[in-house]
């Protein structure tokens, strides 16, 4: 159960919030010209890292904000939570 | 005779407080203090259960919570509890216990029949007896089921309270022993806030049932002492009879504390249990070890304990559980108890394993005539309800085999003590690793990690001043970490046991020297039953792995999880591939850390606080007027109101025919609602929707149907623009907190530059839905909008009063007829609906359920998103492929329309189904076949999504998805029922009822 920091209010419980999954996979700026396969790619490939690992949360029972996680899935520790739109920061 | 074990002072318990019980139906008495197990021990009963497999006579090895054997049911009816330890127990006026897993008495029992059967009933047994023929599994699954499992649970609802906290601290410290408080006292001192936590009814620990002296001080007035310097703290809190469960990520960790169930009565105001959800900054575990059984035959019978718990037993509970003792060790430490044993009266033999006895030791034994068969083994033991005789022999140092002729020795106790293992299993589940220290042959913790420390025996540490200093000092450094420190430094000069568990030769087990042959009786796990022979079996058969042996022979599984077990079970894996412990490894622990009930970690979470109830403004008049509810997600809806003698179809037959003839009204508020704002909507709903926003007027109303990337319908609803800015959303009563998270998500994640605002607005409108031919004509009286059919046309919205209130009514139709929703803010909603009802008398409005609102819009082919679809159905699987915009350049779901898998003209589609003897109404959810045959499995088509009884039509109307169906128009299919029974269909269009939609027009 993890102790995270929403760049909007700060250190709360994992109760408050929900994780959707790989961050930094934007929506293709014009869907209609990829091929099946890369559309495919779009919606379905994750990289399912071992290691760092950049993730989407929500601050469902808070301030409803989205956000990023960089994770590493070996130790389980989150390194840094940053607002949605800022670059990633490196591993 | 009672109490005849009791000696005539000392210990804890209050002799002038007599408490009457029962065991297995015969009353006894115990003394306030005691636990279950003392107060029996008092009254010289040791036989307290049988065996899970064998069935052979069990009493109590320990005094805490790893007992593997003295396990009792406790209480009676809806609060009878299984599998509790009678050590841990604590005793209190008319407790009722009785022995568990016997019949008819557990002084005769029928199953133990399976102890001489034993040699049939190997590890693995159920694996191999019972897999072939694989259709008979079954069959044997209802014997097992029955053989297997200790006690009994209740089949009552319990009828107690449990409560659930939230702790938040800087320091929590696991363990009430001589390291935790001295942790907690530099902690506490230090200002920090401490929560200390004890499974025991007071702290202390070991030191409360030792005769140690720290700076002159006996340990138990030591210990009252730094007790009463802590609760003079504020910033310290002190939990006893709690145990901590789990240890998770971020120093989170649950703790089940046991608040009234040591008392006779149950307060109303007090819970039963507290569930403990504890966040700390840093945690100390201070949790001590247990002392570890020998493994050897005959091991397990009444009256063979560890000698720590016997110690406790005397020195705690003045129990004198024996008078002819023999302690059987391995090391130095296990001396105390029987020199205290010999110090109050009883006949003492020690038969000790090693060679070489230090003199200090055998100089205090021959002080107080105890006899010490040094380099001897106890080869077997004697007594079926309780231990009288074991068998000792000489053990041949040089080549580890026995010399010499067998001893026979009567005795009434025998003690065993195979050394110390630390309680790791915490530090384990808190992701700790563990490193194998020959010295103490057992496991320590390791590779700590973040905010955690490890202290006293719990680390393996077992030199008295050493570990007192030390555990201060970890207080002390944890406390600087967080910025505090303490003004007084410890200053204690001597500590001193009377006798150190040094480091003097520990065998990790010992198989009494009495070879392990097939079906002999060496007990490693003494609560399932697995003894050495099984351990070698396993390796035999090849189960070499520590989690194969675990499964394969069930050792460390039972509710004890292994403790004094496990490590046995190891070294004798060592022993027999001849490899050191450390290449062997050892198994996972998991939570909980001793078993806990269920009701503590439902807490307050249950019957009608399980899930939130979410009722709309009109509620208490559907109540009043008899509605029957249904549960839409939380919401509680009228079903249907019958009237009089009514069944349902009776009523919604009824309702129907009022909203098609005259005029109904339902409570619509539970429809999702979400109030969009901004300079952007419009360009948002473009992308959210698969239809065309952006020429929306103020004013108008649109249906829209929202896809998921996948192309996969996923909400649908009518939004309509009320200003040039601002927007009115409709979801589907249980999609609406989706369709929130759906739009947030898009606008918070893809497209931030976009400027719209969503805010849910379900709960601040109450929603009128009003239809049927009468209903213009109703509301034309009610308000000031002209709502005549030229300046009200379908599909539009206006704002105004309704009954003096201010209102939006939207033109728009779930029936088919001509219906106004009227949005009233929901404080008025219930004086709406009334002045409704009261003015709708004249046209006899009819309030109508949900399941009415399902015919309706099934006669006129309306979906339900989520009934009719079940997220792999796309627009034009629903034959609405006239709702998906060719122009826009792109939605949420558009690229997937043209995948090979959706462009496919053969998927599933949505058609309606016709059944050709006029009166069958098909269930919902029936498969439909081309071909029936006897039996499954068939060739599915597709499946009956809505299926009702249509009283406009009078005849039964159904929807489905069927395979290609909209190319199969008029083709008969059939549809298995459950009885066996086959109903033939013919596939139609799926509008049944004013195809041209003429009436809402009206």
């Amino acid at each position: 159960m993890f102790v995270i920091k929403c760049p909007y209010c700060g250190d709360r419980d994992q109760t408050e919030f929900s994780c959707h999954g790989e961050a930094h996979i934007a929506r293709p700026e014009n869907p209609e010209t990829l091929t099946d396969e890369e559309w495919g790619e779009y919606l379905f490939i994750r990289s399912n890292k071992k290691g760092i690992h950049y993730e989407r949360w929500t601050h469902d029972h808070g301030c409803r904000r989205w956000f990023n996680v960089m994770r590493d899935t070996v130790s389980d520790e989150i390194l840094v939570t940053y607002k949605m739109g800022e670059e990633k920061p490196k591993s | 005779m009672s109490n005849q074990n009791r000696i005539y002072k000392g210990g804890r318990v209050d002799r002038d407080q007599a408490i009457n019980f029962k065991f297995n139906g015969k009353e006894y008495v115990g003394y306030q203090g005691d636990t279950l197990a003392s107060a029996l021990l008092a009254n010289d009963v040791h036989l307290i259960g049988r065996s899970f497999k064998y069935h052979r006579p069990r009493g109590i090895l320990t005094s805490g919570s790893e007992e593997p054997n003295a396990l009792v049911q406790l209480g009676l009816g809806a609060r009878t509890e299984p599998n509790m330890r009678a050590t841990e127990i604590e005793i209190y006026e008319g407790l009722e216990a009785s022995s568990q897993n016997c019949w008819p008495s557990v002084n005769f029992d029928i199953g133990s029949i399976n102890n001489f059967l034993s040699r049939v009933f190997p590890a693995g047994f159920y694996y191999k007896t019972f897999m072939w023929p694989p259709s008979l599994w079954l069959f044997y699954e209802h014997f097992i089921r029955k053989a297997a499992g200790l006690g009994v649970a209740p089949t009552a609802k319990n009828p107690d309270r449990y409560e659930q906290k939230f702790h938040y601290c800087d320091i929590l410290v696991v363990g009430g022993g001589a390291s935790g408080l001295m942790s907690a006292l530099a902690a506490g001192r230090s200002g920090c806030d401490v929560l200390l936590i004890d499974e025991k009814p007071e702290p202390g620990g070991y030191l409360r049932n030792i005769s140690a002296k720290i700076d002159n001080l006996n340990s138990n007035d030591w210990i009252n002492d730094i007790l009463k310097e802590l609760e003079s703290y504020d910033n310290v809190t002190i939990l006893n009879r709690t145990a901590v469960m789990g240890y998770y990520d971020y120093n989170y960790l649950t703790a089940l504390q046991k608040v009234t169930n040591h008392l006779p009565y149950l307060s109303d105001k007090m819970p039963r249990e507290r569930y403990w959800r504890i966040r700390a900054k840093k945690v100390i575990l201070a949790q001590g070890a247990f002392e570890r059984p020998l493994v050897f035959s005959g091991n397990d019978r009444p009256g063979i304990m560890l000698a720590s718990a016997a110690r406790t037993y005397l020195n705690q509970f003045g129990v004198l559980p024996g008078k002819s003792v023999i302690l059987f060790t391995n090391n130095d430490h296990a001396y105390g108890t029987a020199i205290d044993f010999a110090n109050k009266g009883a006949k003492v033999t020690i038969v000790d394993n090693r060679e070489d006895i230090p003199s200090e030791l055998s100089d205090r034994c021959n002080k107080v005539k105890i006899k010490i068969y040094p380099s001897h083994s106890i080869i077997n033991t004697y007594g079926y309800q309780k231990v009288k005789k074991v068998e000792i022999q000489k053990v041949d140092q040089n080549n580890n085999e026995l010399t010499g002729s067998l001893r026979e020795i009567e005795c009434d106790l025998v003690l065993m003590s195979g050394g110390w293992n630390p309680s790791v299993q915490l530090f384990s589940q808190s992701r700790g690793k563990l490193k194998y220290q020959s010295k103490l042959n057992s496991f320590i913790p390791n590779n700590l990690i973040k905010n955690q420390k490890v202290v006293g025996c719990n680390n393996g540490d077992f030199n008295l001043l050493k570990v007192l200093k030390n555990s201060y000092q970890v207080g002390l450094e944890f406390a600087s970490e967080l910025g505090k420190s303490a003004n007084k430094s410890l200053e204690i000069e001597t500590a001193f046991e009377d006798l150190e568990f040094t480091e003097a030769k520990v065998e990790p087990y010992m198989i009494g020297k009495k070879k392990v042959t097939h079906g002999s009786k060496h007990f490693v796990d003494f609560q399932h039953d697995v003894t050495a022979a099984d351990i070698f079996l396993a390796q035999r058969e090849g189960y070499i792995s520590v989690e194969h042996t675990k499964r394969y022979t069930t050792t460390g599984m039972g509710t004890d999880q292994g403790k004094t077990s496990n490590v046995n079970a190891l070294a004798l894996m060592s022993h027999i591939h001849d490899k050191p412990v450390d290449n062997i490894g050892h198994t996972t622990f998991r939570p909980p850390y001793s078993p806990q009930t269920i009701g503590a970690i439902a807490g307050r979470n249950v019957d009608h606080l399980f899930d939130p109830e979410r009722k709309t403004a009109i509620h208490q008049w559907h109540v009043d007027n008899g509605a029957e509810f249904e549960d839409v997600g939380q919401w509680k809806r009228p079903y249907f109101f019958p009237q009089k003698n009514e069944n349902i179809q009776d009523a919604v037959n009824r309702e129907c025919r009022a909203v098609r003839n005259g005029l109904g009204i339902l409570d619509a508020s539970t429809l999702g609602k979400i109030d969009l704002q901004g300079p952007d909507v419009a360009k948002f709903l473009n992308l959210i929707y698969t239809n065309a926003w952006s020429k929306l007027e103020v004013g108008s109303c649109r249906y829209g149907l929202m896809c998921n990337e996948h192309g996969m319908v996923f909400d649908d609803g009518v939004t309509s623009r009320i200003s040039e800015n601002r927007y009115h959303m409709t979801t589907t009563t249980g999609g609406a907190a989706r369709v929130m998270s759906w739009l947030e998500e898009f606008l918070q994640t893809e497209w931030l530059d976009m400027e719209v605002f969503c805010t849910s607005v379900t709960e601040q409108w109450t929603v009128l839905s009003i239809s049927g031919p009468n209903s213009r004509e109703f509301l034309s009286s009610l308000t000031d909008i002209d709502i005549s059919k030229e300046a009200f046309p379908f599909m539009k919205m206006k704002e105004g009063k309704v009954c003096g209130v201010d209102a939006r009514i939207f033109r728009i139709s779930f029936t088919g007829e001509l219906s106004f929703e009227i949005n009233v803010p929901s404080r008025y909603g219930l004086f709406v609906w009334n002045e409704f009802m009261k003015h709708g008398k004249k046209y006899d409005i009819t309030p109508y359920g949900t399941e009415s609102m399902h015919v309706l819009r099934a006669e006129k082919g309306f979906i339900i998103v989520g009934q009719d679809t079940d997220g792999s159905v796309t627009p034009k699987d629903m034959n609405m492929d006239w709702i998906v915009s060719k122009k826009k350049d792109d939605f949420l779901g558009k690229r997937s329309f043209s995948r090979s898998d959706t462009i496919r003209t053969d998927r599933k589609q949505l058609v309606g189904l016709l059944v050709n003897d006029k009166k069958t109404v098909l269930p919902e959810g029936s498969y439909v076949v081309d071909e029936a045959k006897p039996r499954p499995p068939m060739d599915m088509i597709g499946h009956v999504s809505s299926s009702y009884y249509s009283p406009t039509c009078d005849h039964p109307i159904a929807l489905a998805l069927i395979k290609n169906g909209l190319n199969r128009m008029g083709d008969v299919v059939k549809i298995p029922l459950m009885s066996g029974k086959v109903i033939d269909a013919t596939i139609t269009d799926s509008i049944f009822y004013d195809k041209e939609g003429a009436r809402n027009n009206e």
